[in-house]
């Protein structure tokens, strides 16, 4: 404290953003920038002067097979997103009424409870493509009349039956992450225990299950592809035949990077989404 | 004095009982609650140990004592938040501890502010207010709003009403929960420790609202460490020591010549805390 301080406010502003050493801003961006481009340059090195890098380029990276089979490809995918769709919207209505069965207290509703509990159990064990087996191919052949034999529909009941699992929980931890007083508030106005879990609990669980739920949104958009196993041509059983067609694996790439020109900015969606709604709850005004 | 009763938009109280006045020399009405034998542990903990109660209308009762010795608790059994173990409530002579009560209906009519304030955060303050009564009382959407912004004006908060809660001090949290309670027009306000979590530069915003609601007539049971404030808003004050109610009086008795050792040793060590005087503003 020798000598006269500059100034008191950046003295503060130090004490509290530097516990360690920080670059300043500019530094900080060009060292970034240097950083990415030599691992990437390093990287890159390896794989080109890989002994089987000609072969690789020729069977993955061709790029006339790329532009040749990508409208095949990329009009094959328009299933799995109409799966994708439909079952989204199934599973989240319904991995929401399997949470709330779930958090029911009250002991009239506990064989509800444990159906819902022994159902997320089940359903969370057994892999996708099995149950997408059983009522795909099943189903029609039990032969029931009135009974669709359609493989769309039973792929997306197959879907939603075990991703609204997954879901139910993730809606759980939501729900439970609510402290208790917000639902003593709005009971204590005469709200009634739906009414509160309508009102106060649920649009706070959502919100802060955005993040996770996207996560399973992922999850289930791979998972369309299983329908190709009872029937239907999806995007990725499209990439195999045309693979076999060409004697090249660069299909198989097409079908990559459409996948990841819808999950990636699914992605983003929701990041963006998270952060303007917490904006807005600190920003005051609507 | 005519009594009015806030939000009740004026109505006449039905009886008036002139021989009845309070400490605080306002006119007491009929039995509004009381607390039989109330018992209630949580596991091995028995926090209420037979609590016997009653509340005059108009009546403004102050639990005092030490932390842990079952004011919350008891505040929480009265509109049965806890249910309770043993003992009665019985509110305007109905018992809401019988079996097959609808709970939803008595707690339309007893309200409770917290002392986190527990606003819904993702609701605009005019949203907080307007939620109960239109959810609960089916007003309209309209009805509701204005009725909302009335009692916001009110308190002084009519500029907060689209803000969230996160952006509002603390005083002016614990206001709108003030008002939120009151848009239900409790015939009954529960108030836990409604100052403790707040600045002390704060605390004053949130005590002359109660005093307010005092002359306004609004029956309060109010459990509170603000003596001073004790001392002066109440018609009588109830000193509980490990869950019992260990003495009751005006608060001029208890706070003056405190008959029981403990309700004695209890105001010294607030005394040497200096929280004698806090509460005790303006007004």
């Amino acid at each position: 404290m020798s000598g006269t301080p500059p100034s008191r406010i950046p003295r503060v502003r130090q004490a509290i953003s530097a516990p360690a050493h920080r670059w300043p801003r500019l530094t900080a961006f060009v060292i970034a920038t240097v950083s990415t481009f030599i691992v990437l340059a390093v990287v890159g090195f390896l794989v080109v002067n890989a002994a089987g890098w000609p072969k690789f380029q020729k069977a993955f990276l061709d790029g006339e097979v790329f532009f040749d089979r990508l409208p095949e490809i990329a009009k094959a995918f328009l299933l799995n997103v109409r799966l994708f769709v439909t079952a989204e919207v199934l599973i989240l209505g319904g991995g929401l009424l399997l949470a709330v069965l779930r958090g029911l207290k009250s002991p009239i509703f506990f064989p509800l409870r444990l159906a819902a509990i022994a159902y997320i159990d089940i359903m969370r064990g057994l892999p996708s493509i099995l149950v997408i087996y059983m009522l795909g191919l099943g189903i029609p052949t039990l032969n029931i009349a009135g009974v669709s034999k359609d493989p769309f529909i039973w792929a997306v009941v197959a879907l939603t039956m075990v991703w609204s699992a997954y879901v139910a929980e993730v809606y759980r931890s939501g729900i439970e992450s609510v402290h208790p007083s917000q639902n003593a508030a709005a009971r204590s106005l005469g709200l009634s225990a739906s009414q509160s879990m309508r009102f106060v609990v649920l649009p706070q669980a959502i919100r802060r299950v955005i993040p996770p739920l996207l996560n399973d949104f992922i999850g289930l958009m791979k998972d369309t592809a299983l329908i190709s196993f009872i029937g239907p041509i999806e995007v990725f059983r499209r990439a195999q035949i045309s693979a076999a067609a060409t004697f090249n694996f660069t299909p198989y790439l097409v079908s990559a990077m459409i996948f990841l020109l819808l999950t990636i900015p699914m992605a983003r969606l929701v990041d963006w989404l998270v952060e303007r709604s917490r904006r807005r709850q600190t920003a005051g005004s609507r | 004095m005519t009594i009015e009763r806030p939000g009740t938009g004026g109505q006449p109280e039905a009886v008036e009982r002139p021989e009845m006045v309070g400490a605080s020399g306002r006119r007491l009405g009929g039995e509004a609650v009381s607390v039989e034998g109330l018992y209630k542990s949580f596991g091995d903990l028995e926090v209420l140990k037979g609590i016997d109660l009653a509340v005059a209308e108009h009546e403004v009762v102050c639990l005092i004592g030490a932390s842990g010795s079952g004011k919350s608790t008891l505040l929480r059994c009265v509109n049965l938040l806890e249910p309770v173990d043993a003992g009665r409530v019985v509110v305007e002579g109905a018992d809401i501890t019988a079996r097959g009560v609808k709970i939803d209906i008595i707690r339309r009519r007893i309200g409770i502010v917290f002392q986190a304030y527990n606003l819904f955060p993702h609701m605009s303050v005019i949203d907080n207010v307007m939620l109960a009564p239109r959810k609960v009382l089916k007003l309209s959407k309209s009805e509701a709003k204005s009725q909302a912004l009335t009692l916001l004006q009110r308190f002084g908060l009519e500029e907060k009403a689209d803000q969230y809660p996160d952006r509002l001090s603390g005083g002016q949290q614990q206001r709108v929960a003030i008002v939120r309670a009151l848009a239900m027009k409790p015939d009954l306000l529960l108030l836990d420790e409604i100052t403790s979590a707040l600045d002390p530069e704060l605390v004053a915003e949130v005590l002359d609202v109660i005093r307010e609601l005092a002359e306004a007539g609004m029956t309060m049971i109010i459990a509170t460490h603000e003596m001073g404030f004790a001392r002066d808003i109440a018609d009588r004050v109830c000193f509980l020591d490990a869950g019992r109610l260990l003495e009751e009086g005006p608060p001029d008795e208890i706070f003056g010549h405190p008959r029981e050792a403990r309700t004695r040793q209890f105001l010294d060590r607030v005394i040497q805390a200096g929280r004698m005087g806090g509460g005790s503003s303006g007004g």
